[in-house]
């Protein structure tokens, strides 16, 4: 069931790692478009003009509050989450309930690269190239049962390991939740690595959500369990604040956050000039996801 | 013994503390206003630099818009502090109080502009917008209007001309540094820490000004 989605952002390969280039220099070397086209050809050059972040910008600007709040702070203090061993215990409504190991699940699963728009509530974005698999896979393996409605997420919670957890900044652990027919989307991604190397811990290791056209908060990182409801299950947001974030979470230009306007967005790594651009409805994934909100108040269902 | 003790306990303490703070207020007599503004402005140009060099990591929008914010937040801070400092521990700072306002006061207005042109990106409707609907920037932006006629007066001029006026005119500055308290309490995600304690410090600042300590002299 691999590959049902292909990136329209990309024809090309994983770009050697010595061929990146600091975004900030190729635009401080390039005065004109034809300049940077012609020193970006070794990049992930996007046919709309889109091209992947680079990878100190994807793996130096985090939010993962477990490892604290500042945006530098994960990238310092995740070195100490232990990732090898690795479980996901997966349960409520499926055929095979099981702690599965995280060797195991990777052997069953097909590993691919999508690059997609990233979008964090705080409008700023990112384009991150990530590889992985289709939760959609996952879920199969483990068998949905068929009055299995949400799929809950829940993001590892250890003390000794994570210095944010200390303080309430949310109720740990962290938890998140989608409903069956977006976890099942051929969009919505586990993934595993970015930029073709494992995923560094403060980016989720060893495994995370990524639901391009939601909101970041909503792409849970370093899963330990998946459990499959009939009822739909508590965010960590939601719980915090549920008059600033929504269970859907979809990106939505026009449904405004009461702290950030939505409508446009600044695109990180372009530097201190890089200014905004408009964002896109469901982050610019609306032709393939539209169809599972029909009927549905996008506004009353924030 | 007991009367080693009572000398011991008889010896100058209060003089010890006394000459502490004559060597400290020494210091701020020998030490020109203007030393004040040089050295408080330097940061501007530093920051610059970091934003542009990637010292900020890789957002240097945010970065450099914190920074402005956190620094302004502390010099309003600082000149808070001059009068409950001169009134309880007896260090007169009293000098520098105007640098310290006019300071605060460029930092916000960096601040701000920043916000309009780099983080906003001159998005005027947005702006607009966000003003008017998003807490924290209404009350970021209440602030900043509240410093406007405190800079404009921080001169010897308008102070002979507003005479008592010019007291009442600059308690306003209670009220902007609450505001700013809240800004940034406001714009943090979760519950955080580090705005929590820069209310706690502007908090006692003020409350040091009511009447009930206010009558306290040292």
């Amino acid at each position: 069931m691999a590959n049902r989605w292909i990136s329209t952002l990309t024809k090309k390969d994983v770009t050697p790692e010595a061929s990146f280039l600091n975004r900030r220099q190729i635009m401080a070397g390039a005065l004109a478009g034809a300049g940077l086209s012609s020193i970006a050809g070794g990049l992930h050059a996007a046919p709309d003009g889109l091209e992947p972040n680079s990878y100190e910008d994807i793996t130096q600007y985090n939010n993962y509050y477990e490892f604290g709040t500042g945006k530098s702070d994960p990238a310092e203090n995740a070195h100490t989450l232990t990732t090898t061993p690795w479980s996901v215990e997966i349960a409520g409504l499926v055929d095979k309930p099981a702690t599965y190991a995280m060797q195991d699940i990777i052997d069953a699963m097909t590993i691919e690269e999508r690059i997609y728009r990233f979008r964090c509530v705080e409008a700023w974005s990112m384009v991150v190239p990530w590889n992985g698999f289709e939760l959609a896979d996952l879920l199969n393996l483990a068998g949905v049962q068929s009055g299995a409605k949400y799929v809950a997420f829940e993001t590892a919670f250890r003390p000794d390991e994570m210095p944010g957890v200390k303080y309430p900044v949310l109720e740990w652990p962290y938890v998140e939740a989608l409903r069956l027919d977006e976890a099942m989307h051929p969009l919505t991604l586990m993934a595993t690595g970015i930029y073709g190397k494992p995923i560094p811990n403060q980016n989720g290791a060893p495994l995370r959500l990524v639901v391009p056209w939601k909101y970041g908060y909503k792409s849970i990182k370093s899963i330990v369990r998946i459990t499959l409801t009939d009822t739909q299950p508590p965010t960590s947001w939601n719980k915090a604040n549920p008059g600033e974030y929504g269970f859907y979470s979809n990106v939505n230009p026009d449904v405004s956050h009461p702290r950030w306007s939505q409508a446009s967005e600044r695109p990180i790594g372009g530097g201190l000039f890089a200014g905004r651009q408009p964002t896109l409805m469901f982050n610019g994934y609306e032709d393939e996801v539209a169809g599972l909100y029909a009927g549905l108040d996008l506004v009353a269902n924030p | 013994m007991k009367q080693d003790f009572k000398a011991a306990g008889a010896r100058p303490a209060p003089l010890r503390k006394k000459s502490v703070v004559d060597r400290v207020n020494g210091a701020a007599r020998k030490l020109p206003a203007w030393a004040v503004y040089i050295v408080g402005l330097l940061p501007v140009p530093w920051m610059f630099y970091l934003a542009q060099t990637g010292g900020y990591g890789p957002d240097p929008v945010k970065g450099l818009e914190h920074a402005l914010g956190q620094w302004a937040l502390q010099l309003l801070i600082a000149g808070l502090a001059i009068t409950p400092l001169r009134r309880f521990a007896g260090i007169n700072l009293i000098k520098f109080r105007r640098a310290l306002g006019l300071l605060a006061f460029a930092y916000v207005s960096l601040h701000l502009t920043v916000w309009i042109a780099l983080d906003m990106g001159l998005f005027w409707a947005q702006m607009l917008g966000d003003v008017i609907k998003r807490p924290y920037i209404t009350i970021g932006m209440t602030g900043f209007l509240c410093l406007i006629p405190l800079a404009l007066t921080s001169n010897n001029r308008s102070i002979r001309k507003l005479g008592p006026k010019w007291r009442s005119l600059h308690k306003l500055v209670y009220l902007a540094v609450l505001l700013g308290g809240i800004h940034f309490i406001w714009l943090v995600k979760g519950v955080q820490l580090e705005p929590l304690i820069y209310m706690a410090v502007i908090l006692a600042l003020l409350a040091v000004r009511l009447p009930h300590f206010a009558k306290v002299r040292a």
